[in-house]
């Protein structure tokens, strides 16, 4: 079969071909650009934290009428508070692990310095070469197995090198763990461990004493969520943060169990709100939230539109098909079987579909480049926009299909009567 | 007329109602997702103080100088450090102004036997009040003897009201903030304008977490009462804690002046131009004179307060919305002109072409009407589903009141008359007598 008979019959609907082709150019530019922030988000979302997010919660609590931590004696209480909870918790019967830490991987809390392979001259610096952001999250020696981490190279905090000073205090650590993905930027061709980096512009040095595979930072450190430095402290503040690891399948009993056990060791503190006692399972989906209704938005509106095409695309159709059942019928009689008329419809629509998605792939690039422009968004991938191409000319061929199967029962008596 | 257009239109469309309900469910959901997104897009760029935005100023000073600016960008950092905060108030030349920390402090209640609870609030002068026109159910706001004097004394909102003292009037009364007494003098009433225009900084614009006690600038900074919002710094501090910060070029407060008209704003411009300088001469800056002074609006688009995803959202909805308007066109195209012989028939009667466009657009006008309904019922579905997928600071804010109701209908209809304009044109220029022949 050729294309000419076709070509001469869009002619005669030039304006059900226009509106045809649009809607399918249309609906390919923002299909496509749907579907790739729906993919970037679940990317987003699936990217491990470097914890063994499973059974571990984050208990947040604040003392309530304490000194406060800017005198040393003050600082001496208040860790000596903390230290009453982590032997509390420590003691719990569904308790497996505990660790103090200041903050957690996509936890909304984080401070950020920067980290430089030179010494400082007093300011951050994160621009100059050799230099990086990074999340700083004060532990102590437990926290490689209360968090689960996983340890690459070097080795891990002792218990003896774990400090404790005022949160509100610049101290330059001796030592640190920082997270692969740092140690590649910094030192790109020698191992990270035993090197020595200089934090927060500062001018004395502090050692790497060990490399954990990853550990990611607070969800609005986009640009450096990898970059992580691990101190070997306990900060002491009028608020302090648990890391919690249940015993296996025991998370909610024991979350359920944290209140009654730290107001036991000392009422006069606020631990009530929902907040306090957050499963990371919790934050973790509060951290994505925006990101997996954003998803769900796209693919609701993917759905919606590609429905609206397809019904259209079986509606002008249908219309079209009633319109030439004469000519259908004249076909037939003349010696066209039923497959022909079918193929005949389908190939018309093939060839709308494609001058639809050329001009759709045009629409698709310039929407891409329009939010890439913007709102910051990625390119859009080549196979994407294939993709995006093979499934509505899928699509265009599916919603055919009824129509055109009902023009090939077209009998050959219809070419004998009128209308 | 019109009358016999609705049944004529009643009958075309039942004669086929598959084309019909087609129709019908591309305008009702086309609609319904614009009008869903847009509900969130209207909620999140609203003016929280419409009346008074216009006379609302931030201004900016740039602190760190031309170095800090990583990105190649001239902004000033949209903070201020305590410095230039409190100079800023002492020289007091707006006719109202304060500058702004958030706080973040424990409440211990009167009665016994209840645990202490955390409440979020902010730190300001007694002269906030009147400038963001807070609403007082009892009391007021504190005044500039208050302040002077650093009385310990709290405006706590109803929430903070009802669950400490059940919501009776209790001005005089204490409140227990980090275990220091504080005196009621005002009991706010329900208050939470969004964005939260005096601190964008910390909120990003929306917080579902209420603002429930405000104290006292200088009484909370001689007392420690420490910044529970953002900290920005070029180099660490040199001294420890509160004080340390309080003495540093970090940044961490927001500030707001009330300017009533063009001359106060741009002799504060200059204010805010030669205090600049005098930091510049006296080697505090080591910089020029680089400010800023937005007004209200102009500050709440500096700080991206409406997310770029609300943005994406509504344009790929609008989208949508154009697709189904194409869809509808070509539907009603068909719909029409297979209609060619009925058109030559009342053509021939006599029927001139504006009865053609009338009848057909009243067609098209009733599609629009069912598609409208359609896409209210699910509008309201769609912002239900949006307070399960979005984040709730800004879900909570996309309601369905009457103007989205009408304007969700209005849109239907006007779409659907759109998209019948082409379909109508080509059924109007049916030739009668070509039509008669024909049949």
């Amino acid at each position: 079969m050729t294309l000419h008979p076709i070509l001469a019959a869009l002619r005669k609907h030039k304006s059900g071909v226009v509106l045809i082709a649009l809607q399918i150019a249309l609906t390919l530019a923002i299909v496509c650009n749907a579907l790739f922030i729906i993919g970037q988000r679940i990317h987003n979302i699936n990217q491990p934290t470097g914890l063994v997010e499973e059974d571990l919660f984050l208990v947040s609590q604040q003392w309530v009428g304490t000194p406060g931590s800017d005198t040393a004696a003050g600082a001496e209480r208040l860790d000596a508070m903390q230290k009453e909870d982590l032997a509390a918790l420590r003691s719990m019967p569904d308790v497996a692990s505990v660790a103090p830490t200041t903050s957690l991987p996509l936890y909304s809390s984080s401070r950020v310095g920067s980290v430089g392979i030179n010494p400082g001259n007093g300011e951050y610096d994160s621009t100059s070469k050799g230099t990086a952001l990074a999340s700083y999250f004060f532990m102590d020696e437990q926290a490689l197995t209360t968090l689960g981490l996983k340890l690459v190279s070097g080795r891990f905090f002792h218990a003896d090198e774990v400090q404790h000073y005022s949160g509100g205090e610049q101290r330059t650590p001796d030592l640190i763990v920082i997270t692969k993905a740092m140690a590649e930027k910094l030192f790109p061709d020698k191992d990270a461990v035993g090197q020595v980096l200089y934090l927060d512009g500062a001018a004395a040095p502090t050692r790497v004493i060990g490399v954990v595979e990853r550990l990611q930072g607070a969800v609005w450190a986009k640009t450096f969520a990898w970059n992580g430095v691990l101190v070997p402290a306990r900060l002491n503040s009028t608020y302090s943060r648990y890391a919690v690891r249940a015993r296996p399948g025991r998370r909610d009993a024991a979350m359920k169990a944290v209140p009654s056990v730290l107001y036991g060791v000392n009422p006069m503190r606020v631990l009530d709100d929902e907040e306090s006692v957050k499963s990371f399972e919790r934050i973790r989906n509060d951290a994505y939230q925006s990101d997996m209704g954003m998803a769900i938005l796209m693919g609701v509106v993917s759905v919606i539109l590609i429905g609206v095409t397809a019904t259209g695309i079986v509606g002008l159709t249908s219309f079209w098909v009633g319109q030439r059942r004469k000519q259908i019928g004249v076909r037939r009689a003349l010696g066209a079987r039923k497959v022909d008329i079918l193929h005949y419809f389908q190939l018309e629509n093939l060839t709308i579909a494609c001058g639809g998605a050329i001009i759709g792939i045009l629409l698709a690039l310039g929407l891409n480049f329009w939010l890439m422009r913007n709102f910051g968004m990625d390119r859009i991938p080549v196979p994407w926009v294939i993709v995006g191409v093979a499934a509505v000319l899928l699509l265009g061929q599916f919603a055919v299909f009824v129509p055109a199967r009902r023009a090939s029962n077209v009998p050959p008596v219809a070419a004998t009567r009128s209308v | 007329m019109l009358r016999y257009y609705l049944e004529l239109a009643v009958r075309s469309l039942k004669r086929s109602p598959g084309l019909t309900a087609l129709m019908v469910l591309a305008i009702g959901f086309g609609v319904a997702a614009s009008m869903t997104t847009y509900s969130v897009f209207r909620a999140v760029s609203g003016d929280p103080i419409p009346w008074k935005s216009s006379r609302l100023f931030v201004p900016q000073i740039d602190a760190w100088g031309p170095s800090a600016h990583r990105d190649g960008s001239i902004e000033p950092v949209d903070a201020l450090s305590y410095t230039d905060a409190m100079a800023l108030m002492r020289d007091h030349r707006a006719k109202l102004q304060s500058p702004i920390y958030i706080i973040s402090s424990s409440v211990v209640p009167t009665r016994p036997g209840e645990h202490p609870f955390n409440v979020s609030g902010h730190v300001v002068y007694g002269e906030f009040f009147p400038m963001v026109e807070a609403p007082f159910r009892y009391g007021s706001g504190w005044s500039a003897d208050d302040d002077r004097q650093r009385s310990a004394v709290a405006v706590i909102s109803s929430k903070l009201n009802r669950k400490l003292f059940g919501g009776e009037n209790s001005i005089g009364k204490s409140v227990n903030v980090e275990g220091r007494n504080y005196r009621v003098v005002g009991v706010l009433d329900e208050w939470n304008p969004q964005p939260r225009f005096y601190d964008i900084q910390n909120t990003g614009g929306f917080s579902t977490a209420s603002d429930d006690l405000f104290l006292p600038f200088e009484r909370a900074i001689e007392w420690g009462i420490p910044n529970d919002g953002n900290t920005g710094c070029v180099k660490p501090p040199e001294e420890s804690g509160f004080v340390g910060l309080q003495r540093s070029s970090c940044v961490w407060l927001g500030y707001l002046a009330q300017l009533d008209n063009a001359k106060a704003v741009s002799a504060y411009r200059d204010y805010l131009e030669s205090y600049a300088r005098d930091q510049q001469h006296s080697g505090r800056f080591t910089w020029a004179p680089n400010i800023r002074l937005h007004d209200l609006p102009a500050w709440l688009v500096s700080e991206q307060v409406v997310p770029s995803d609300t943005k994406i959202s509504l344009l790929v909805a609008l989208g949508l919305l154009v697709v189904c308007l194409v869809n509808t066109s070509g539907l009603l195209l068909a719909k029409f002109l297979r209609r060619s012989g009925e058109i030559g028939v009342r053509r021939a009667l006599g029927a001139g072409r504006l009865a053609i466009y009338a009848q057909f657009l009243t067609e098209a006008g009733m599609i629009g009407v069912a598609g409208g309904l359609l896409g209210i019922a699910l509008t309201g579905v769609g912002i239900l589903g949006v307070g399960v997928v979005l984040p709730k600071g800004t879900a909570a804010l996309a309601t369905l009141d009457m103007s989205l109701l009408l304007l969700t209908l209005a849109v239907a209809v006007f779409a659907t008359l759109l998209a019948g304009l082409y379909p109508t044109f080509r059924a109007a220029r049916v030739q009668p007598a070509w039509q008669l022949k024909s049949n």
